[in-house]
Order: C-alpha cells, then structure tokens, then sequence
C-alpha cells in the first residue's frame, strides 16, 4: 500500500491548489500525478509518487551522499552515524 | 529506473551484509513494520543472508490486513446496491469478507472497480453522475493525503455522488502497542519510510525514550533495508536507543507540511479497530464532522452490520504481531493460498503470508546473482539452501501436487 515511484517531472500542468497536476514520466510510462504536496518541484527533479500524488521530491544531494558513503573504502571501518534525532551515541 | 537501480547494487549489499555480520556480536531481533519493506526482505533473501545475527520479525504495516471484517462486509453491502459503484486499490478488492472478496462478487454482477489512485475515484463521479461513488479508503499515513485530496476535490466540483468508506490506519499506535506487549522480542524497529515521508519522525523521539528501543526510518530497495538494519544493529550493540533517518533522499525530520495540513483539514484522529487487535486507541482517521456528507457510513447509514466472525484457523494477528512466522500457521500453502486465502496477509501485495508463499518458492535476486561476475560461492550456496528449503517445505505440506 505504502509503494512509491520515483518519477520525472517533465511539464507542470496546473499550479493551483488542490487541482495541482503535473506529467510524470516512470521510464518510458508517463502519466498525470497530483503535485499539491510537492509545489515546490520543479521540472527534471524527481518525485515519488504514490497512489497518484507527488509525496516527495527526491534530494539528489542526499542520493549521491548515500552512494558516496557506501562506496567508501571505509565502509568496513566504524563508520560514523548518519543523521541522528535526540542527542549523539555515546 | 533511476533512483530505483542504484539502490539494487548488489555488490554494496554484499559488503554491507558483511559489516552488519563484523558489527553484531549477538543476535538481534528487529521488526520492519512496513509490509513493502518485508516484500524487500524476503524478495532479496536478506533476512536469508543476515541469518544468526538479524532475526527480522514482520510487522503489521499491511493497511489491507489491518482492515476490519466489518468495514468489508460493508463495502460488500454497498457494492450490491443498485446505483452504486464501490471502488478501491486492487488489493483491498481481492480480501476475502463474509460473502467473498469484493472482486467476487464483481463477477457475480456487483459494482465494483479497481483504480489506481482515489482521485480517479472522483473522475467516476463526475462521468457518471447518476451513480453514487464510493471510494474504500485503506492505508497509512502515505495515502491518507490522497483521500484527502479527493474530498476536497469532489467538495470543491460540488459533487455529491462521490463518498468515502474511511478505514485509516495510523502506525505509530500500532507500534505502541507492540513495543507494550509482555511477550514482544522486538528489540529494534526500522519504521516505514514512506509514512515517515509524510508525518516525519520528530514524534518517534518520545516513543524511543518510552520504550528505549532504536527507530531507524528505512527506505525499500534491498541497499535502504541493509543500511537501516545496519544502523539499528549499530545502536542496539552500544546499547543506545535513538531515532535515526536512514532515507534522507525523501524524508525530513518535520515531513510534508504541505500533506499534513491537507490531512488535518480533511481527517482527526480516532480510536480504530485493527484486524486480528482489537481496537488501538489512536490508531486510525475519521472525517472531520465538518466532512460527514462525504462519508458512506453516514450516507448509506441503514446498511451497516455488526459483528462478523473471523475464520478461526487464521492466525493473522499472531503474523501481524511478529508472534509467529506465516510457515509456523499450520494452514500455510495448504489451506491457505494466495488463490484461496483465509485472511488478507495472504492477498495484499505487502502480506506477509504473500511474501513467503512468493518468496520462498524461488529466491530472484540470488538466482540473478549466479549468472553474474560478482556473484561469490557464499551467495550461490544461499540461493541453493533456500531452494532446498522451500523444496523440502512444499514437500512436506504436499503443496508441489497443486
């Protein structure tokens, strides 16, 4: 029930409130998602769409930090906590 | 697909296996509480993998599974009324209710529709205005914008053909009354990442000083499972119980402002009965009363039942409360299939009992690996073992005659 799709945004629609609409494009699939929550994405960011609403735009910086963190060379060394609510680890 | 792919990688996964089994000096039990995270856990063996240091216990995150036999039977009421057309996700079509699923009766002449999203359940209403919509709203946090979306849509068209049948479920109550069980094992919880998308994660910081177990919110693709079962193995061996994001490309501690101001106008909080649990304080949505002209229990008042009776040899709420395995239930892939299921874990794509049932008749992921370079002897011999496995096990239950 909770899948989402990352999708590109590839033309905004409408801008206006509840009616918000935007073309989506799921690989070679493009289809009309509601983009009321998300008016902040822009067209070429990508969205993860679930049952047919926008719920988030991905952060890329975030996506290339993840990546880069996996690929470190480090990785088999202590590696330190990603972000943390509520204090730090001892 | 991108932001799909990269998170499949499976030599990353592999060398995260690997420090997950340096970093555990004991066995844990976590739980994953959403039903798309176990479908991850299981397509892509990890819980295979990760065996001896990571038991992964499943959680009851499957909004189609959680939903009473009640509100069915409702529905089913609905959809054999003339002029009126019931709709939904596919899955909730498919559980079975008191006079079968709602797909069955479909073909025995009801009105029934699959949509794909329930504002497509409002675009019903305007082409067919001379019927009464009713769109059967299940799930999480994650959906429930949707719906709300809907209503304020129909609302603002003046359509007053379009209702919705609301069985919003809310995770962190059902968490709660987990972590509060005597007999939970829980130790560690990777939360759903796409809830937490919505709602954020700033409220699970009373609920790990409650109950001082580690939360770490997860994403779904087999890298985003092996990153939050690491960072919760991570916790629990110094003994720390924190709230931790391991899905920062979609989550933010606050969540979607824009999506909860949309649910708070539209929806409240209520206490809800949850399938298999009984009633969770807190754990579900209702209308606003301001909204009680979209809501079918009210339009179509007159047909609701009582109680209806659960098959008694389902033991979904000992599934959905991590208690048992789906192979301990001694009617799995015998008596229960997802062809003929005895209750909704066995039906929705994110069941647990389906996962299993799909899962460990044949492992994908290590099948794919085999063929590939960076496939090692470790992984074949997994992949092996588990097809050995589910052999023996369709064996010994006779399900190989079907």
């Amino acid at each position: 029930m909770c899948l989402g799709i990352p999708g590109k945004v590839v033309r905004w629609l409408c801008r206006e409130g509840v009616a918000a609409a935007a073309e989506i494009e799921f690989e070679s699939v493009r289809r009309v998602c509601h983009m009321a929550c998300v008016p902040e994405a822009e067209e070429g960011d990508y969205v993860i769409v679930h049952a047919g609403i926008a719920i988030s735009r991905i952060d890329p910086q975030e996506v290339v930090r993840f990546q880069e963190e996996l690929a470190n060379s480090k990785l088999h060394d202590e590696w330190p906590l990603t972000e943390t609510a509520g204090g730090e680890l001892p | 697909m991108r932001y799909l792919d990269e998170f499949r990688d499976p030599v990353l996964a592999k060398r995260l296996v690997a420090q997950i089994r340096r970093s555990a000096r004991r066995s844990w039990t976590i739980m994953e509480v959403c039903g798309g995270q176990t479908h991850g856990l299981l397509r892509y063996a990890i819980d295979v993998e990760l065996e001896g240091v990571v038991h992964l216990v499943h959680g009851p995150g499957c909004p189609v599974c959680v939903t009473p036999l009640e509100s069915i039977d409702f529905a089913q009421r609905l959809a054999l009324q003339p002029g009126v057309l019931v709709t939904s996700f596919g899955d909730m079509l498919r559980v079975p209710g008191p006079h079968g699923s709602l797909l069955e009766l479909k073909a025995r002449g009801a009105n029934v529709r699959v949509v794909y999203s329930p504002l497509d359940a409002v675009d019903l209403a305007r082409r067919y205005p001379d019927y009464q919509i009713v769109f059967f709203a299940v799930g999480f946090e994650t959906t429930a914008p949707a719906t709300a979306l809907a209503v304020l849509q129909a609302a603002s068209e003046n359509l007053t053909n379009f209702s919705l049948l609301v069985a919003h479920v809310r995770v962190q109550p059902a968490m709660e009354a987990l972590a509060s069980m005597p007999d939970s094992r829980v130790q560690g919880f990777l939360a759903a990442g796409h809830v937490c998308t919505i709602t954020g994660y700033a409220s699970y910081e009373a609920f790990v000083e409650r109950y001082q177990l580690p939360v770490v919110v997860t994403g779904f693709e087999p890298l985003d499972l092996l990153h939050g079962i690491w960072a919760c193995v991570r916790q629990l061996e110094v003994g720390s119980a924190q709230v931790e994001n391991c899905y920062r490309r979609s989550v933010r501690r606050e969540g979607n402002l824009r999506a909860q101001q949309l649910v708070g106008q539209v929806y409240q909080i209520c206490d809800r009965p949850w399938r298999g649990w009984g009633i969770i304080p807190g754990g579900g949505l209702q209308l606003r009363p301001e909204w009680r002209e979209f809501d079918a229990e009210v339009r179509f008042a007159s047909l609701l039942e009582s109680v209806v009776n659960e098959p008694s040899e389902c033991r979904s709420a000992d599934v959905l409360a991590g208690r048992i395995k789906p192979t301990e239930c001694p009617a799995f892939a015998v008596r229960c299939t997802p062809d003929r299921p005895l209750g909704a874990p066995m039906v929705s794509s994110e069941g647990a009992c389906a996962a299993y049932f799909r899962y460990r008749t044949a492992c994908t992921w290590c099948d794919s690996l085999r063929d590939s370079a960076v496939a090692d002897d470790r992984l074949r011999t997994t992949a092996q073992r588990v097809r050995e496995d589910t052999a023996a096990a369709s064996v010994r239950r006779g399900y190989h005659e079907r």
